[in-house]
């Protein structure tokens, strides 16, 4: 696989920002400073002073940020996808910006979280494959679960301006969950912005598929981030209808850069071959049809991968295994 | 100055600026341009690393292990965060030698790293014949024999934790070598006296020892009530086993000094995270460093490291990386004689 040489897809006016498979920029890695910190529903919106990684990044990125005062005891990365790049940001005196949306799940990202105006963070992006550009013409629907929809406001706006139908779906359980509410009915307009709370407390009471299910027709691309369960729902109904997905996986991982080998999961290549892929550097955002939803499990932890009897290397199932 | 983590721009690192300084080392007769490398499985085959910045300014580039046949490595979770470290279960993971040697060994050629190939198998034989496919391939420094990953599903398969079974493969990988390229032997931390085993190693023939590969560790999750690895038990690696590798490298190279053990060039491996750090390693006898966990927290850390640790050694007034190893000896000798 040759690394960050391909070009963009020529031809359409999503060119700009929506690439081939293969267009992958090179990563930076930055100390980036905190231009502002809000509160966007029950999560944080940071912008960033990012530089050459803010003019980088594509849609469906993400960025690995180090957490702790140094030297700290939490080593490894996290990684948050980008929510937006602003080359020139005239809210900030025209610098580079880079903005991320943190929920506080633990010590690292409440770290983050609590990060003010002028602090610093070490920063590595853009990281990960961006979303690929659909068919010409093709309708899109792009699905968030709660903070999911982080990244889904950029590429609606791609989508836009190349001449996609976009309709959004953004769901959440309850309504302080819901992110990217008023920028997504800027961008594509407030009908074609559908909304699902599990408790009713927004929109209407269900999950996002309830809403996709009436969207999804032949030939649709389905775009979505969020959790596992709620991407291989998407998947299904993306399916059913004749449509294909691309998925933006939310593995764990401990460096973001491709090296540490812990946020794999079963994925069929381009061969037919099933390999345990790293979601940092082969994705974050995957073709739906190519995950080996068989080998996934769902559980209160979260998702886990088994390896496939068929994956690339897989341990022989004989006596005498290793 | 030692914490700060990257530069204000661009690709952080550079390489060592010490005045007076001399960065270079060896390890047997491989010539490193300076001390530090990184560590196997913490770098892959250094292509990611490459796209940061230039991996020729490395020490060199230790490869993750490669085995003969492609292996999927174990089902996830294979990673946690444990205070100042890290567990991983990881199995091996890889594409198998021939596709070493078709993408990314010509990749480190063509990019002016000098790379040492960390092998592993499951027998003596597999690792022989691994360093009989790399040994006359250009671009290939010297051969880590990785006897002591923990990630294997039979602990008995730890070839590291038996002085017999690490003097079997290493003398198999020696014979095949016939000294065109130093051996590595790598050791475990897991082993009630790791002279032993480093004696194994060498009188088999090994050039130098790499101290040392993660320790095993566990984690339950107390949510779930199961433990967190799919594999349930992993490598714990970073700062918090720092200590435990030292230790290592002090016990093996005082043995050295003792005559009890053949001197041999030592690297140090633990949860470097500053040049401070690998100055440790080596004032308690390691010739060179490898950083490893340090580079998930930090990609540049391996450059950043290299640069530290020559200010460190030449702030000490030392001329040299050599003139540095093992002094923490001779104190204590002095101090003892009085």
């Amino acid at each position: 696989m040759s690394a960050a040489t391909g070009g963009p897809a020529a031809g359409t006016p999503a060119a700009e920002t929506l690439g081939a498979r293969d267009r992958r920029p090179d990563p930076v890695q930055l100390r980036c400073a905190v231009l502002a910190n809000e509160p966007a529903g029950a999560y944080r919106r940071l912008v960033l002073d990012a530089g050459e990684a803010a003019r980088r990044a594509l849609p469906g990125q993400f960025a690995a940020l180090a957490v702790g005062e140094p030297p700290t005891a939490m080593l490894l990365r996290r990684a948050v996808s980008i929510h937006a790049t602003t080359p020139g940001d005239r809210r900030f005196d025209g610098a580079d910006t880079l903005e991320i949306v943190v929920a506080p799940h633990g010590p690292g990202t409440e770290w983050v979280t609590r990060r003010r105006a002028g602090d610093v963070l070490d920063v590595v992006a853009p990281l990960g494959r961006p979303f690929p550009a659909p068919e010409v013409g093709a309708p899109t629907v792009l699905v968030g679960g709660g903070y999911g929809s982080a990244p889904l406001v950029w590429l609606a706006r791609d989508l836009r301006d190349a001449g996609h139908r976009v309709d959004v779906v953004l769901g959440a359980a309850s309504r302080d969950k819901l992110f990217g509410l008023e920028e997504a009915a800027a961008v594509v307009g407030p009908d074609l912005v559908h909304v699902t709370t599990d408790d009713g407390s927004a929109g209407l009471r269900g999950r996002v598929t309830d809403a996709l299910a009436s969207l999804a027709r032949d030939g649709v691309v389905v775009y979505a981030c969020g959790p596992m369960a709620m991407l291989r729902a998407v998947h299904e109904v993306a399916t059913a209808a004749g449509g294909t997905s691309w998925l933006a996986v939310e593995e764990s991982m401990a460096c973001g850069i491709g090296v540490c080998m812990t946020c794999v999961l079963p994925v069929r290549g381009e061969d037919g071959v099933t390999r345990m892929t790293r979601s940092c550097v082969e994705g974050p955002t995957f073709d739906g049809d190519r995950v080996r939803w068989d080998a996934i499990s769902i559980g209160p932890g979260g998702a886990t991968s088994a390896v496939p009897a068929d994956c690339l290397g897989a341990p022989v199932a004989s006596g005498k295994g290793h | 100055m030692t914490t700060t983590a990257t530069g204000t721009s661009g690709p952080a690192g550079t390489t060592g600026t010490a005045v007076g300084f001399d960065p270079r080392t060896a390890i047997g007769a491989l010539e490193l341009r300076n001390p530090v490398l990184t560590a196997s499985g913490c770098a892959a085959a250094g292509r990611e690393l490459g796209r940061l910045y230039d991996v020729a300014a490395l020490g060199a580039v230790v490869t993750k292990s490669i085995l003969r046949d492609a292996r999927s490595g174990r089902p996830t979770p294979r990673m946690a965060e444990t205070p100042s470290g890290m567990l991983n279960s990881i199995g091996l993971q890889g594409p198998g030698i021939d596709a070493f040697l078709a993408h990314d060994l010509p990749w480190l050629r063509d990019h002016g790293a000098t790379a040492v190939v960390s092998i592993a198998g499951t027998d003596a034989a597999e690792f022989a014949e691994l360093a009989g496919r790399l040994v006359d391939e250009p671009g290939v420094g010297a051969v880590e024999v990785n006897i002591s990953c923990p990630n294997v599903a039979n602990r008995g398969l730890v070839f590291a934790c038996d002085a017999g079974s690490s003097a079997e493969v290493v003398s198999g990988v020696v014979d095949v070598v016939g000294g065109r390229v130093p051996v590595l032997a790598k050791l475990s931390p897991d082993v009630t006296d790791i002279v032993a085993i480093a004696r194994a190693c060498l009188d088999h023939g090994a050039d130098g020892l790499a101290m040392v590969n993660t320790t095993l560790g566990m984690v339950v999750d107390t949510d779930t009530m199961r433990p967190v690895l799919a594999g349930v038990t992993g490598g714990l690696s970073g700062p918090a086993i720092r200590p435990i590798a030292v230790r290592c490298v002090w016990q093996v190279h005082a043995a050295m000094r003792r005559g009890d053990l053949r001197t041999a060039p030592g690297v140090g491996i633990g949860g470097i995270l500053t040049g401070l750090d690998a100055l440790q390693f080596v004032l308690a006898g390691a010739s060179a460093v490898q950083v490893g966990t340090s580079t998930f927290h930090d990609p540049s850390a391996p450059l950043r490291v290299g640069t530290e640790l020559a200010q460190a050694l030449a702030d000490r007034g030392f001329a040299s990386v050599a003139d540095a190893v093992g002094p923490a000896h001779t104190v204590l000798a002095r101090e003892g004689a009085r």
